[in-house]
């Protein structure tokens, strides 16, 4: 039976560069901070991959700090810039009503436990951020932002976000951007985007789980989160994971198939639609990721469909959240205009670089059954 | 066959899961979230309704080597089992909400969901057992008389039970905590559940006084003297001696008895034992679990608590009532519990308790 994998952006196959990498770093001994031979051996190591990657990001080696995970990169830039705002009397945080978790409730914790002001920014019902309304807080608010975060590319939905427009408008307001989705999928420039912070991880890229970074502008210094060895410019203190970082940079330095996922992506939405023609494909109408899809099939429960898929060798998502295992309406869509209940009808299909057109022939086929069984049994 | 695998995160569902593989069926474990926010409804362990609980579900499901799923229920939960546990309480009745979770939600909606989605039954870790005789399949007491639950599951029409599959109902629990052992499953020396899932503290009373308020009203004899005053009449059952807080003694000094709660007065009357004794009782809107009762008397038992005994009786359906006539007397019978009527270990059928005498 095939096995088919459509959640790119929950985790990618990894890279066999980044395998090969991994593979042999794990017998190199010595720790980065080390001064004799091993050590420096190490060192030399995670150096070049840090530079492999902010070449990737037009950015400055020294630039890049390297995480344990987006969510930690989020954190650190969130936290940080509030924290460092806060010491110049700026007490408000600006985010997008869409942003993933690891913004969205770490601004939440600002609110709650540090008294931070929150300002959610709406979007429209194509996805992107709402800019005439970003534009007035910024105009009525701006002496008071510490810090504005918008993500750059939506991970339900693909869309891209006018990054750049908004560190134009926020002018010396810090920006920090999850950057998480778009990296290698479409054009990302840390110096041309002019943002303070951006955040990036390893396992959507076909590098290892449990490696991020985040991007941060050189001389400026926030407050760590973790305190120790006072490595990574002593923002992001522990031993560096050389290992992960070094199959990180290789995965980092892969060409990403735009053209042929782009291709899968469009080919896949005409024959849905053709087969249910009324679905909504959500954020459709603006520029989005190669390989994402979000489908809304009136009339069912995306957990009823998540389980038929998945009885039927399709592994696919809903995107959004879980709490204790109970899929939520999601935050993105409702954001966009859904009901609880339309949001709660909605897929992510997402394909990536190993994607082929016999996955997507295979889906295709198995999925009118699981639709009308999924409608059969919608108890809501 | 195709079947839905209700794990709760408890041993018994874990093995009856496990039974269920191993027997050549195409399973998949679902767990019931039957509150949206787990927290709501428990602050301690009580064996099934909490974020741990679908871990250890999970965890058992991956043992097993099946997928696992988790199905949010909350909404039918609260309004088919939550809301009509205090509804019932409110009109002065006692009712068994675990029989009720069976007839409204893991052989109701969770049946129905599992039949839509091509799945041809529900697996759970029940101790009860089925067999196919002439009649169809039939609902019978489990091997292991301590534990058997065919009371609540006596709410099931044939239809559910031809969708239900109970691979426990031969064993003890004792040789199911030994086989999950065996198996790997760390859920293996778990503690039972006890009480109500949905009551976190195990204090029945003060759940439903927190919810229908602690109105003080009388107590009172059977010739109408108050006698004493309670705080809130459905925070007592028919029978109750102990906590009713009498000052005024019988002239000959034996105790008293909650003899009926009035809900529309709030007034709880009290008297002597003999007159908790009842030997009819008669119940509204039965359920068969096989062939129809018909109003020709038969000889059975009728068993009226989970754990109960099964009392001895001849019983016949008057085209409304169920009714069961008592070889010996009971004392304290509550209406709004069930009475389950046996023909030897077979569950003949059920009903709510609306009328004793």
């Amino acid at each position: 039976m095939p096995s088919i994998y459509v959640d790119h952006a929950a985790t990618t196959p990894m890279s066999p560069a980044a395998f090969k990498a991994i593979s042999t770093q794990m017998q190199v001994l010595g720790n980065p901070s080390s001064l004799h031979t091993h050590g420096r051996s190490t060192r030399k190591s995670v150096e070049d991959a840090r530079e492999a990657i902010a070449k990737q990001v037009s950015c400055l080696p020294s630039e890049v700090i390297f995480t344990a995970s987006g969510t930690e990169a989020n954190n650190i830039a969130l936290k940080g810039l509030y924290w460092q705002g806060r010491a110049q009397g700026k007490n408000v945080v600006v985010i997008s009503a869409i942003e993933h978790h690891a913004i969205l409730d770490p601004a939440q914790w600002l609110k709650d436990h540090e008294g931070a002001e929150l300002i959610t920014v709406d979007v429209t019902a194509d996805g992107v951020i709402d800019l005439v309304a970003l534009k007035n807080v910024i105009e009525q608010r701006g002496s008071e932002i510490a810090v504005i975060s918008v993500m750059h590319a939506n991970n339900e939905t693909g869309t891209l976000q006018p990054v750049s427009e908004v560190v134009a408008m926020a002018g010396q307001i810090p920006v920090h951007t999850d950057a998480v989705q778009s990296f290698k999928k479409t054009p990302l420039s840390f110096s041309q985007l002019g943002v303070y912070a951006m955040t990036l991880s390893a396992h959507k890229v076909g590098g290892p789980l449990g490696i991020g970074a985040l991007i941060l502008k050189r001389a400026v210094e926030i407050p760590a989160l973790l305190h120790g060895g006072g490595q990574e410019r002593e923002i992001r203190s522990g031993t560096l994971n050389a290992p992960s970082i070094v199959a990180f940079a290789a995965a980092a330095q892969d060409e990403y198939p735009s053209t042929q996922v782009i291709e899968l992506r469009n080919q896949f939405i005409d024959r849905v639609k053709e087969l249910f023609p009324d679905v909504i494909i959500n954020g459709n109408n603006v520029d989005r990721l190669p390989g994402i899809v979000n489908v809304t099939f009136p009339g069912t429960q995306s957990d009823t469909l998540l389980l038929l898929l998945d009885k039927a060798n399709v592994s696919a998502s809903t995107g959004s959240a879980c709490s204790a295992g109970v899929h939520e309406a999601s935050h993105v869509l409702l954001a966009m205009g859904h009901t609880q209940q339309s949001a709660q009808s909605s897929l992510r299909f997402s394909f990536g670089s190993t994607s082929t057109l016999e996955d997507l022939n295979f889906i295709l086929s198995v999925l009118p059954d699981v639709i009308a069984r999924g409608r059969a049994a919608n108890i809501k | 066959m195709k079947l839905i695998a209700a794990m709760s995160g408890g041993v018994d569902s874990a093995v009856a899961a496990a039974r269920a593989v191993e027997a050549g069926h195409d399973v998949i474990g679902v767990h019931l979230a039957l509150a949206a926010n787990p927290q709501k409804y428990r602050s301690g362990a009580r064996g099934c309704c909490t974020i741990e609980d679908s871990h250890d579900a999970r965890r058992a499901a991956d043992v097993i080597g099946i997928p696992f799923y988790i199905w949010d229920m909350a909404e039918e939960f609260h309004d088919g089992v939550v809301e009509d546990f205090l509804a019932e309480y409110a009109a002065g009745r006692t009712p068994n909400p675990c029989l009720r979770c069976n007839e409204k939600i893991k052989f109701a909606a969770v049946l129905d969901r599992a039949r839509s989605m091509g799945f041809d039954g529900v697996v759970t870790g029940h101790y009860a057992r089925t067999q196919i005789s002439e009649s169809g399949k039939t609902l019978h007491r489990a091997v292991d008389h301590s534990k058997d639950q065919s009371y609540v599951l006596s709410v099931l029409t044939i239809e559910q039970i031809a969708g239900a599959i109970f691979p426990l109902g031969v064993t003890t629990k004792v040789d199911i905590r030994k086989e999950a052992e065996a198996r790997g499953l760390a859920v293996a020396q778990k503690p039972d559940s006890h009480d109500i899932c949905f009551v976190p503290s195990g204090d029945n009373a003060g759940w439903l006084r927190d919810r229908l308020g602690s109105e003080t009203g009388p107590i009172v004899d059977q010739d109408g003297k108050k006698i004493g005053e309670h705080k809130g009449a459905y925070t007592y059952t028919i029978g109750q001696r102990k906590g009713l807080g009498l000052t005024v003694p019988t002239a000959d000094g034996s105790p008293r008895f909650v003899l009926k709660i009035e809900p529309v007065t709030n007034t709880v009357v009290v008297g002597a034992r003999e007159e908790l004794a009842i030997t009819t009782m008669k119940g509204e809107r039965p359920v068969w679990c096989g062939p129809k009762v018909t109003d020709k008397e038969q000889e059975g038992f009728v068993q009226i608590r989970a754990h109960g005994a099964a009392l001895a009786c001849t019983y016949y359906f008057d085209g409304q009532l169920l009714v069961a006539k008592l070889a010996e007397p009971l004392f304290g019978l509550a209406t709004g519990q069930a009475m389950v009527i046996y023909d030897g270990d077979r569950v003949v059928g059920s009903a709510t308790i609306c009328q004793t005498q």
